[in-house]
């Protein structure tokens, strides 16, 4: 099923070219000039920061995304990629980190959906033709699957192998894999190259998406570098340190000028967790957090950070661990418990879950304490909450025409504003806030920077998580570092640059894993 | 099922072989359960009461799940498809009223009466499907808004009043004759029941070899992972609620037989009988499983219940509550059992 391509030509030495891609979406520009270019039998890894542009690319290959312009030239023609149904039918598949797959069909229907083989009887499927053709796929892959397993009985390895198989049925020319080893034990994930290296044999192109740097180094022939949206360079890999990849990756950008980090904070010790695992997405986390300090969080997105700050904040629980406020040890087992203890959390997803956004701007400012604006019967006390809005936005400097205006109606900014003075009026001590400057117009980001300094100097202790790595760097007294669920690092502010922090967000545990139950 | 991790999303289990967990958990292992609790009931109630272990009594029973047997058929696949139906007892009462117009009104044929009340039903279900999947309103609320229209229009059309079969007495004999009665006398069990045998063998081959079956749990399992797949879905889920519509429709004609009329204020409660068969049975309402085998034996367990409580001279209210309450435990032990 698999056709051999003929040998590089001069015109068709590539198999895809990408050029001049453009993109942007409301508000962000994604991809702006990015360049892509894949050979025939080559694994070419794609790299680059969060929202360096690598899946949107990879998107608009796949028709899930249009471009606004550039040219994808396939196999020497010019190409316009108007669906998910043409990229496959043009031989490209994509194997997205979250399978495309059915849990209650066997393998086999699968990999068949849609083109399922039929008897002569209508509407009758033939599932005997439908496993050997399937037996037929793993074959050339020398896969061992059974084509009648059920899929959600299969490992999520496995489960690869099958979105693989799938591609393959459809005779790939282009397969794209997004972060496929991250679930992976590492027998299987030498398994997975095995299966990488028979495809590139039989001339197929291969993107992969990692953040495993010493992986790709194993697996692929070369590596292109990604960065704000454009394309940075291309290199050969068994030529390239790891050292220079990172430093393409994250580049020197100019930040403006934001206000000084407050002086070295106390040393009494406000929130310390030990130990903390919840499965295989926390795994031993310790760290201490000082009165008056800002602590940051750096590591790349699934490391872990949010979860972290969920389980302190008791929204997700965990299985063993313990957290100690200022010194006691405490049990919290939902966000009541936390808000008791004097936690707040500002989530990442501020409309989804820090905002109420049909209510107006003092019903979200109270509502982490109505207990203060009560009175008998359980009546809401309208003169108390409107008195604290007015207080509120005035200290924050939140515009709004009015303390009435529904919040959904603010931008960003203001928002965000709102939800500070929502934890601040439930008088907490402790403050995590998650990508606090998230869709934020840098005007309203300094005024964040700003009241992120002075709550510090009031001697709040605050765990800022963030993707930004300037921002971390900016704001922070240490830098906290998580890979994969695990802490990797935790350095000084004043001596930590971009590079060691990126190093420590791409460090793997070198120890095998064995798989967890 | 969802699971926590950031990463792949499928559920997956490690690669075992068929231990005895695995074992626990299958589909035949659900069915067998679900057999040996009719079994037991159906025991427990002979000793009970020597009037319930009585040929008639059976018979009765049998008779009793017809209809429902035939509702839930249309229902399992809609509920693998994680959707629900609301509708289809009052259009099954309006496919009956469809029937009584046909027959006695205008006078046709008594197979062309019937093709048309399963059509009327087939043309429900059809626009129940269309709803749902072009103007992507929920089903809980389309098919709720069907439940009204078709009450209402049988209603309409029937002025208030039964329409009765008396001009034809072969309309009767359908369901409620003995074509094995004839053959093996002293074994006069009615058409109904090897008509509603019948359709659950049908549904059953549609369900398990059919593209139709085949794309019913895709829909069910990861409806965006099918439409990714290339598949017409928004047509494929019509096709789902208009088969739950047919049998509505099939439904209707039986009941239309057995009662020898065409009640209007019927239907209006049938639906949920039909849907906790199909609980009781097995099939998940998070969709992606079930069986029709499941279906039949969730009707039986219920319509034997209600049996074997009336001989014993339970009062009818408290029948009801007891068949809320399996339904509950069922469900219950379902979500148990697949957690484990």
């Amino acid at each position: 099923m698999i056709k051999v391509p003929p040998a590089p030509s001069s015109e068709k030495e590539y198999l895809l070219r990408m050029d001049g891609i453009y993109k942007s979406f409301p508000g962000v520009q994604a991809l702006s000039d990015a360049k892509f270019e894949l050979r025939y039998g080559e694994v070419h890894a794609l790299v680059g920061e969060n929202g360096a542009g690598k899946s949107t690319l990879m998107k608009i290959l796949g028709g899930i995304y249009e471009k606004d312009n550039g040219q994808i030239i396939l196999e020497g023609n010019e190409v316009e990629i108007t669906s998910p149904g043409m990229a496959q039918h043009l031989g490209i598949s994509i194997i997205h980190q979250e399978l495309n797959l059915m849990p209650h069909l066997t393998v086999a229907q699968n990999i068949f959906i849609g083109r399922e083989p039929r008897t002569r009887i209508p509407f009758v499927v033939d599932e005997n033709t439908t496993n050997e053709k399937a037996m037929g796929l793993f074959e050339l892959l020398n896969l061992r699957l059974d084509p009648t397993t059920k899929v959600a009985d299969l490992t999520v390895a496995k489960q690869q192998m099958v979105e693989i198989a799938k591609a393959l049925s459809f005779n790939a020319k282009i397969l794209v894999m997004d972060e496929p080893t991250a679930a992976l034990t590492d027998t299987e994930i030498e398994e997975l190259f095995t299966v990488i290296r028979q495809l590139r044999e039989k001339g197929v192109g291969i993107v992969h998406i990692s953040h495993r740097l010493e992986e790709l180094k194993q697996i692929s022939d070369r590596v292109t570098v990604m960065r704000d949206g454009k394309y940075i360079d291309t290199l050969m890999t068994s030529e390239a340190r790891i050292d220079h990849i990172i430093s393409l990756m994250v580049g020197r950008t100019i930040y403006e000028s934001v206000p000084e980090l407050p002086e070295n904070p106390d040393q009494e010790v406000s929130l310390e967790v030990r130990n903390l695992n919840r499965g295989k997405i926390l795994r031993d986390v310790s760290f201490s957090l000082k009165k008056g300090e800002i602590l940051g969080f750096a590591g790349l997105i699934g490391a872990g950070r949010t979860e972290v700050a969920r389980v302190i904040f008791g929204a997700d629980s965990h299985e063993s661990g313990d957290i100690f406020i200022k010194g006691k040890q405490v049990h919290i087992k939902s966000p009541t418990d936390a808000v008791t203890h004097g936690i707040g959390y500002l989530s990442e997803d501020r409309k989804r879950y820090g905002l109420t956004l049909a209510m107006d701007v003092k019903e979200n400012v109270a509502m982490a304490a109505m207990k203060k604006f009560l009175r008998w019967l359980g009546l809401v006390d309208f003169k108390k909450t409107n008195e604290r809005g007015r207080e509120m936005v005035e200290a924050l400097n939140i515009k709004t025409p009015s303390l009435e205006q529904k919040v959904k109606f603010l931008s960003g900014g203001n928002q965000q504003k709102v939800v500070i003075g929502k934890w601040l009026t439930a008088d907490t001590d402790i403050l995590i806030f998650d990508e606090p400057t998230r869709g934020i117009d840098v005007g309203a980001k300094s005024e964040i920077y700003k009241l992120l300094n002075d709550l510090a100097h009031q001697g709040k202790s605050i765990i800022m998580i963030s993707s930004e790595l300037p921002e971390i760097l900016r704001m922070s007294h240490r830098v906290l570092v998580m890979c994969e669920g695990r802490v990797t690092g935790i350095l000084n502010a004043r001596e930590a640059t971009q590079e060691s922090i990126m190093k420590f967000a791409t460090m793997r545990s070198e120890a095998v894993l064995v798989t967890e139950q | 099922m969802k699971s926590e991790t950031q990463t792949a999303k499928a559920v997956s289990h490690t690669d075992e072989p068929k231990t005895a967990r695995t074992l626990f958990r299958s589909d035949a292992m659900q069915r067998i359960m679900a057999f040996s609790a009719l079994i037991v009931l159906a025991i427990g109630f002979s000793i009970a009461s020597p009037y319930f272990r009585t040929f008639d009594n059976f018979v009765g029973i049998l008779l009793a799940t017809a209809v429902n047997g035939v509702l839930g058929l249309g229902v399992t696949f809609i509920i693998i498809t994680s959707g629900i139906d609301l509708s289809v007892g009052t259009v099954m009462t309006f496919s009956a009223v469809m029937t009584g117009v046909f027959i006695t009104n205008w006078h046709l044929p008594i197979p062309i009466g019937i093709l048309g009340g399963i059509l009327a039903g087939s043309l429900a279900g059809f626009i129940n499907g269309t709803v749902i999947s072009r103007m992507k309103i929920p089903p809980f609320i389309a098919t709720l808004g069907m439940l009204n229209i078709a009450r209402g229009l049988s209603l309409v059309i029937s002025d208030l009043h039964p329409i009765y079969f008396n001009d034809t007495p072969a309309f009767r004999e359908m369901a409620m004759g003995s074509v094995v009665g004839k053959i093996i006398p002293g074994f006069e069990v009615p058409n109904a029941v090897f008509i509603m045998f019948g359709a659950a063998i049908i549904a059953h081959l549609i369900l398990s070899r059919t593209i139709l079956g085949r794309y019913t749990f895709a829909i069910g399992s990861n409806e965006e992972a099918t439409r990714l797949s290339g598949v017409n879905v928004a047509a494929w889920k019509t096709a789902v609620y208009a088969l739950g519509g047919f049998f509505a429709g099939m439904g209707g004609v039986l009941i239309a037989s057995r009662l020898n009329s065409a009640q209007p204020a019927l239907g209006f409660g049938y639906e949920l009988d039909a849907i906790a068969a199909v609980v009781i049975g097995g099939t998940s309402l998070s969709g992606g499983e079930g069986s029709i085998l499941g279906t039949i034996i969730g009707a039986f367990i219920m319509s034997t219940l209600t049996n074997g409580l009336r001989i014993l001279s339970v009062p009818q209210e408290w029948q009801i509550v007891v068949t809320g309450g399996i339904v509950i435990l069922a469900v219950f032990l379902d979500i148990l059992r697949r957690r484990r």
